[in-house]
């Protein structure tokens, strides 16, 4: 495909602004350096853009059961509604807001009653900034509790990468913990890494192998116990939203994926809102000013003192969070624990139709979603994860997550999401047993997989050693 | 109630029944009843699409929509051809994922590529990451990206937008850096401060809060005397005009992008812009598109460079951060397409007269320029009671200006008319 540039002819251009109504006047210093925008017209610019949406497979182009993002529908009204002028024309600092404030505040409400927590900020942008925000509370409150030796925290070997990133960032040391040999945490080596160290835990429950840990109970209480806090990765609610909430599992503080549980669009990787939530005991540190009610009247509250500070410039992605309190009111307290229940159905149905040919990574129940590890059909035929993920492509349907945990070998990580319907994980499950009979008859096709996509496997080594990220114009 | 769940109670039992289970209750039996919900949540009962429709208009309803608009301060509106909306609100790219699989995401990944490509134009920049979350953590992630173990001091600008300020603190705070705010004179930074100082990185705005065009030249070599990194935050429509980041000196480039596309929405979603040297290309945080090719030598591209990130360094990771704000840079690459360079210049140069017009009428109202110097698109002026003054405004559909230090920062952009303009001046005049 010619890219922008490439099609761009001198001297086109579309036509958007007016002349200029008043005097013209130059800045005293300008710009010497050329500014190779394209110049194109209506036309050449719409039909480039149709042409790269052709070469793009979203949620509505077919089933996309990508392990721990909850790839769920996204629903038309919440694009709709966070459209509405009353939104998307509203400044940032104007004080007449009263609909965004009730907003806010609405959703505050809504959303610590689902994760029983005290309060919220929905300044994070994403899951990740959610991440580094929750760990600033934690380290604020050792801070202020006398305790700054507090500097570790705990993460289990089937952590999202994000979660020893964040506490790097945050400037806290990792102590990474094995599972145990069912996939949990192993209580024993908890106990072991807990001491006057340990400012804390993140956990996501269920786990990335789409276990609910049991032990929850004893998980919080060890590290609680130890004087540390517990920080609930909110990537995997989808399963027990209305069910079970990470408040009453023992967490202090939570984050949202707003864009999975939730389900605002991921926009090919963002915008998101990585909300956090945390109990009464970090409420004064959370960061910028919140939402309260006086009467009939929202108003912010004064920043406290002992806040952490501002991690993203105003209100953070505020028209994600509308789509989110839309997607809420639409399930009710009804509709909240059906989708979860659904979801988990939606697992458990797709991995009884793999189980007897694919190797499980752990038998039994699962909740959202389930690992599958190829290291056997690997060593039989030399067909990897990655071969099996390629070959999906060919038949209209997303790859799952590939290679994560990174517990588990040659792994494939599958989350179905409940707004899939049953004909669709039949025909799913039918396409990834004719290609586990194709990696003992025909291994090479599938080496050579996907055959009918727009490009074959791109060279990732060459693109790393030559980096070219930008278009050479005098090339 | 909606819930979006296809399958039907007949369906839902047959599934039951092939995975094994004979109720729903049986798939929870791993979490302990101590810690399931006893009652129902304490929310609303869903409701149909046409309530929550109604619900939601009528929330946004509560809002003011201004016919009239002289704020920015951070937040600006611009006009946005009918094309963006329409091209960004395609379902392939609305409902894609982070293109990691890169043979059915070219589509997202070459838009990615060009909007790295048009960064770099705009900001001289050899590489820009494909975004960050919006411009205040593009200004914290780019001193993370100057650590120095010698001397990790950031010396940032009071005339940096207050967010930002903000957002650079708690960073800093979070790893231990320390944070030395340089002083203002004239509205403008201090540069002379800097002389003799040492540290990591000098984090300057151009132009600044209040609209003023810094001496950002003079400031950048000062910085690279004292072995420091130099990190501008630009202005995409200056940037187009002003001399780039990279004629100014700039190590690293950032700003918010929101300008290029997307309305104020309320403070988000908004976009990060990054760019950078070459030198400094494996310190850049987010994610990186390159062009390759695939095994039979067609162009394509991939996300690259990924050594730096969480997913493969974990906690050695240049930065936590994952996917961000892919869509709003699609939003900048159609916009600035749209617009053209032609364009660009011309909505940069009404910007910047329209700012001088608005400026000049109110002088002869009243309101002198609060400081000296060339400014962009916004300005300060003196106001003795700010706070009626808006609300005056606010009565007649006008918002005005954000209120700074006992003054008023107005913005004009291509957006404001001459009419509108003489009718503010009208209000206004004492």
């Amino acid at each position: 495909m010619k890219t922008v540039f490439e099609r761009s002819v001198p001297g086109r251009h579309c036509t958007i602004l007016p002349a200029c109504d008043v005097p013209e006047r130059k800045p005293e210093e300008t710009r010497t350096a050329p500014l190779r925008l394209p110049e194109l017209s209506e036309t050449d610019l719409s039909r480039h853009y149709t042409e790269l949406a052709g070469q793009t497979f979203g949620v509505n182009d077919g089933f996309y059961p990508l392990g721990s993002c909850t790839m769920k529908y996204n629903p038309k009204i919440n694009e709709e509604i966070a459209g509405l002028e009353g939104f998307a024309k509203i400044h940032p600092t104007q004080e007449n807001a009263q609909g965004c404030l009730k907003a806010i505040y609405l959703a505050e409400k809504y959303f610590t009653e689902i994760t029983g927590m005290d309060a919220m900020t929905f300044e994070p942008a994403a899951g990740a900034h959610g991440e580094l925000t929750g760990l600033m509370l934690i380290k604020r409150y050792h801070e202020l509790t006398g305790h700054p030796e507090r500097n570790e925290i705990i993460v289990p070997d089937t952590a999202h990468g994000t979660n020893p990133a964040s506490s790097s960032m945050c400037g806290f040391k990792v102590i990474n913990i094995a599972s145990a040999e069912d996939g949990c945490v192993d209580l024993e080596k908890l106990e072991a890494v807990c001491g006057e160290h340990t400012a804390g835990l993140m956990l996501t429950n269920p786990n990335t192998l789409g276990i609910f840990d049991k032990n929850i109970l004893d998980i919080t209480r060890i590290v609680h116990k130890a004087g540390g806090l517990c920080y609930y990765d909110g990537a995997n609610l989808n399963p027990v939203m209305g069910i079970a909430r990470p408040g009453d599992m023992g967490f202090d503080c939570i984050h949202l994926n707003l864009h999975k549980s939730f389900s605002t669009p991921h926009g090919g990787g963002g915008p998101g809102s990585g909300p956090v939530g945390c109990k009464a005991l970090l409420a004064d540190y959370l960061p910028g000013r919140r939402v309260v009610k006086d009467g009939d009247v929202y108003r912010y509250t004064e920043e406290k003192p002992e806040s952490i500070g501002k991690v993203r410039s105003f209100h953070g992605n505020f028209l994600v969070m509308i789509k989110a309190l839309t997607y809420v009111l639409t399930l009710g307290k009804e509709g909240i624990p059906e989708v979860a229940k659904n979801a988990v159905l939606n697992a458990n149905y797709i991995k009884s139709l793999l189980e007897d040919t694919y190797d499980v990574f752990r038998k039994g129940t699962c909740m959202h979603e389930f690992v599958l590890t190829l290291e056997r059909l690997k060593k039989e035929t030399g067909v990897s994860a990655l071969d099996v993920a390629k070959a999906l492509q060919d038949y209209d349907m997303h790859p799952p997550t590939m290679y994560f945990p990174i517990n588990v070998h040659e792994a494939l990580m599958i989350e179905p999401t409940e707004t899939e319907s049953k004909e669709t994980l039949d025909k799913a499950a039918a396409a990834y047993l004719e290609i586990y009979r194709k990696a003992y008859e025909d291994p090479e096709y599938l080496h050579n997989a996907p055959h009918r996509s727009p490009i074959g496997r791109p060279d990732e080594v060459g693109a790393a050693r030559h980096p070219k990220v930008k278009y050479d114009f005098e090339g | 109630m909606g819930s979006y769940i296809p399958s039907t109670e007949q369906q839902r039992k047959e599934m039951l029944e092939k995975a094994g289970f004979s109720s729903f209750d049986e798939l929870y039996a791993d979490v302990p009843a101590e810690v399931k919900l006893a009652k129902e949540l304490h929310l609303p009962s869903g409701k149909s699409e046409l309530e929550v429709s109604r619900f939601m208009r009528a929330l946004a309803e509560d809002n003011k929509v201004y016919r009239s608009v002289f704020r920015g301060a951070g937040a600006y509106s611009h006009y946005i051809p009918a094309i963006v909306k329409s091209v960004v609100s395609k379902e392939e790219f609305v409902t894609a994922y982070t293109p990691y699989q890169a043979e059915i995401s070219q589509g997202v990944l070459q838009s990615i590529f060009e909007y790295q490509t048009m960064i770099c134009e705009l900001t001289g920049m050899d590489v820009s990451n494909a975004s960050v979350y919006d411009g205040a953590v593009a200004a914290a992630e780019a001193t993370v990206m100057c650590r120095n173990p010698k001397n990790n001091t950031i010396y940032i600008s009071k005339a940096v937008h207050p967010d930002t300020m903000k957002v650079v603190k708690t960073y800093a705070w979070a790893n231990g850096r320390e944070v030395v705010e340089i002083p203002l004179k004239d509205g403008k930074t201090d540069a002379r401060f800097l002389e003799g100082k040492s540290g990591a990185c000098v984090l300057i705005a151009q132009p600044n809060y209040y609209g003023l065009i810094e001496d950002a030249k003079e400031i950048g070599e000062i910085t690279h005397n004292a072995n420091m990194k130099y990190i501008l935050a630009v202005e995409p429509f200056a940037a187009c005009v002003l001399p780039s980041a990279r004629e100014y000196g700039a190590d690293i480039a950032v700003g918010e992008g929101q300008p290029l596309g997307m309305p104020v929405s309320y403070g988000g979603p908004y976009l990060g812009f990054m760019a950078a040297t070459d030198k400094m290309m494996r310190q850049l945080p987010g994610r990186i598109v390159g062009e390759t090719t695939d095994h039979d030598g067609r162009k394509a591209y991939v996300l690259t460079l990924q050594a730096r990130e969480q997913h493969i360094r974990r906690e050695k990771a240049s930065s936590n951060i994952c996917s961000n704000e892919a869509l709003c840079a699609m939003t900048a690459s159609v916009y600035l397409s749209a617009m053209g360079p032609k364009g660009m210049k011309e909505a940069a140069s009404q910007c910047y007269a329209k700012a001088h017009y608005l400026a000049d009428e109110l002088e002869k109202a009243g309101y002198p320029r609060k400081y000296a110097g060339d400014f962009f698109m916004e300005f300060v002026t003196e106001c003795e009671d700010p706070k009626a003054l808006l609300e005056k405004l606010d009565r007649k559909g006008i918002l005005g200006g954000e209120i700074v230090d006992k003054g008023i920062l107005w913005c004009a952009t291509e957006l404001n008319t001459k009419e509108e303009m003489d009718e503010l001046v009208r209000e206004v005049q004492k």
